[in-house]
């Protein structure tokens, strides 16, 4: 049923259907642009098949390792290089699987959702050219097994993702967001960079894994630790390099903020595979799980407490955004913090991974619908200030259930998937240390009567006059919505399933260091 | 405005040169310093030199825009079409088909000791260097041409 071919070659396909899709999209584009919808719509199908497919084969067979260039796709280790992996290498493991399956379904929906919202503006062969980029540079990242690569994709991202935002000029506001997410995220890769002269300078390798098995942790390394940190917490957007977030995820097209979301998740991401797979025991795990630990405090305090004030409904999510990034940090956190401890770990640090883990695809979900259902509001009122808006209930009512729908998964209500992820890292970190807990429990409350407070302002109250003719969203963008809606639902109706398939060989798959390393290395 | 008549006319003279040493750069990519992306930017100088010789306004008719775009994507599909070719032949992505294949660029017997250099053995590296050659003269010209489309409008 499914051709021999993507049995041997679905990784790379993966990353380069996109890649062609979005260099055919001007040309397309210059003779029809009926065409180049159809050929975008198809890419992001094909795109996501193919990642779906990935991951499916990931799940069930185990770590699919792909190498570029060679004579057979999996020959990592030449019989003539001596033991040293080499060419650019894609090692999808059961961690890179579910980061897949969440591009996937996000870049699908914004996509379909995006044709429709933005297809009457000008310049779109090189937006969607953008776009496709920006999804493929995802896929890159969560797939690569090489730290060069990674650096690669990390800055096709960044590059994209500025241009994306600054898509809509407005008055030149949208251009200085991204410009100043431009330099942010160049500023983090050029530390990237460093990191990667400071352990190819010690180890002659650029693969992770390789890496990995000649780790000794010197003075130096524990600088490129502190580098790797800081540049990628800077793009998952964490307090205190959260700044660009507010302005980049406001000012952004509501698709292309949807897709952020995932960008800068695929940081988390990045963040988290190195830590685990790269230094993993030879780091002073409570350190640096406290070190993640306080940043994902302080990002789910400051993102919700600045969220309040917000009358800018896109601004405001855009802090809400940060708030639950803590709550991954935090999650994974405690499960660094007692990695070495295997009593621990099996108490509660392993759930506490999973709970962060699974808080990841659930936020990657319902925040892509918040944003959409914003973008959909905006695109039918003209105005992103929410003291203008109010009895939109009347005349929007699916966007008004999708909204609903998402504000109640971020704030932790059963029975949607926000709940099951929160509930798992109430529970474990309650077992780690009871105050961490409390303050997430503050936290999601905090959010709670902000969005009941949006909700009310956006779509509450009597009709206004100057909305009386204001219609429901286009078809294509509630079919958008509509995805990640029924999965924010089906995940938090079947939270166990969700975890027993996708989410627990995704955290063991991050734990199991020798596992990442034997797939590449062979039996070493 | 128009430079003097001394720098339109060595911009004439040295015109021919700067594309063709950046074509020498872009063709000889895989064995000395430089590559397509160096090479294409050789190129596109060629454009700016013309352009800040002669008045902006008396070049943009000349320049023709759409060979441009074509080039830009023509570029990239190339580049990313001789990495799919090695997919359609079995091998994976970015396989290097060409070389030893004894036909283009693929020389498959590199005599030893001392010879004047044999050239053709990069296999499909050269086509890479090629693609992103063009790709790079397109794109940076258009670069070069929007940014100097900006310059004297007082709104901004």
């Amino acid at each position: 049923m499914i051709p021999q071919f993507l049995w041997d070659h679905a990784p790379a396909m993966t990353v380069a259907v996109p890649l062609l899709a979005a260099f055919l999209c001007p040309l397309i584009g210059k003779f029809t642009a009926t065409g180049r919808k159809a050929w975008v719509l198809a890419a992001a199908a094909a795109t996501s098949a193919l990642a779906l497919f990935t991951a499916w084969r990931v799940y069930t067979m185990g770590t699919w390792v792909y190498v570029f260039g060679a004579t057979v796709p999996n020959l990592s280790v030449p019989p003539d290089s001596g033991g040293i992996p080499i060419r650019i290498i894609f090692e999808v493991d059961a961690m890179s699987a579910l980061m897949l399956v969440i591009v996937a379904i996000v870049g699908f929906s914004v996509i379909l959702y995006s044709l429709s919202a933005d297809g009457k503006r000008s310049g779109l062969e090189g937006y969607y050219t953008l776009f496709l980029l920006l999804i493929a540079s995802i896929v890159g990242m969560v797939s690569t097994g090489d730290l060069f690569n990674f650096f690669v994709f990390f800055e096709i991202s960044g590059l994209a993702s500025a241009a994306l935002v600054a898509y809509r000029v407005e008055a030149g506001r949208a251009v200085e967001a991204g410009l100043k997410y431009f330099v942010v995220s160049t500023l983090a890769g050029i530390f990237m960079l460093f990191v990667i002269a400071i352990l190819y300078g010690q180890y002659n390798a650029l693969n992770i894994a390789m890496l990995a098995s000649r780790m000794q942790f010197t003075m130096l390394d524990k600088i490129a630790l502190v580098l790797i940190i800081g540049a990628l917490a800077t793009k998952a957007g964490s307090v205190p390099m959260h700044f660009w977030t507010p302005d980049a995820y406001a000012l952004a097209p509501s698709s292309v903020t949807a897709l952020l979301v995932v960008a800068s998740q695929a940081s988390l991401y990045g963040l988290f595979r190195l830590i685990f797979t790269l230094y993993n025991l030879s780091l002073n795990a409570a350190t640096v799980g406290w070190v993640l630990i306080i940043l994902g405090v302080l990002s789910m305090f400051v993102g919700v407490t600045m969220a309040i004030p917000q009358k800018d409904v896109k601004r405001l999510m855009a802090y809400h955004a940060i708030s639950q990034t803590g709550y991954m940090l935090l999650g994974v956190g405690t499960g660094l913090a007692v990695l070495g401890n295997v009593a621990m770990l099996d108490a509660f640090g392993r759930m506490a991974m999973e709970g962060g883990i699974f808080h990841i695809i659930n936020h990657a979900i319902y925040k892509g619908l918040l944003f959409l259902t914003a973008g959909a509001i905006i695109y039918r009122v003209g105005t992103r200030d929410m003291n203008r808006m109010g009895g939109l209930g009347h005349r929007m009512k699916w966007t008004m259930i999708f909204f609903m729908i998402g504000a109640l998964a971020i704030a932790g209500i059963p029975p949607f998937n926000g709940f099951a992820s929160k509930l798992m890292i109430y529970e474990s970190v309650y077992l780690f240390n009871p105050v961490l807990a409390i303050i997430a429990m503050v936290v999601s409350i905090l959010t709670l009567a902000s969005f009941v407070k949006v909700f009310h302002s956006i779509f509450m109250g009597p009709q206004l006059p100057e909305y009386e003719h204001v219609e429901e969203a286009p078809t294509a963008m509630l079919w958008g919505m509509g995805i990640l809606a029924a999965l924010v639902i089906l995940f938090g109706l079947f939270p166990q399933q969700v975890v027993d398939s996708l989410i627990t060989p995704a955290a063991n798959a991050l734990l199991d260091q020798s596992g990442y390393l034997a797939s590449i290395l062979g039996g070493a | 405005m128009q430079m003097s008549k001394i720098v339109r006319l060595s911009a004439d003279i040295m015109y021919p040169f700067v594309v063709i040493f950046g074509l020498y750069v872009i063709m000889h990519g895989h064995i000395t310093p430089g590559g397509g992306f160096q090479g294409g930017a050789v190129v596109a100088t060629g454009a700016a030199l013309v352009i800040v010789a002669y008045a902006f306004h008396d070049v943009k008719a000349m320049i023709p825009k759409i060979l441009l775009y074509l080039q830009e994507s023509g570029g990239l599909l190339l580049f990313i079409g001789a990495g799919l070719a090695g997919m359609l032949l079995g091998f994976p992505f970015f396989f290097n088909w060409l070389a030893n294949s004894g036909s283009l660029f693929g020389t498959p017997i590199v005599p030893l000791g001392p010879n004047p250099g044999e050239l053709n053995t990069g296999g499909f590296l050269p086509l890479m260097n090629i693609a992103v050659g063009i790709e790079v003269w397109g794109g940076l010209t258009l670069v070069i041409l929007y940014m100097i489309s900006g310059v004297g409008k007082e709104e901004y």
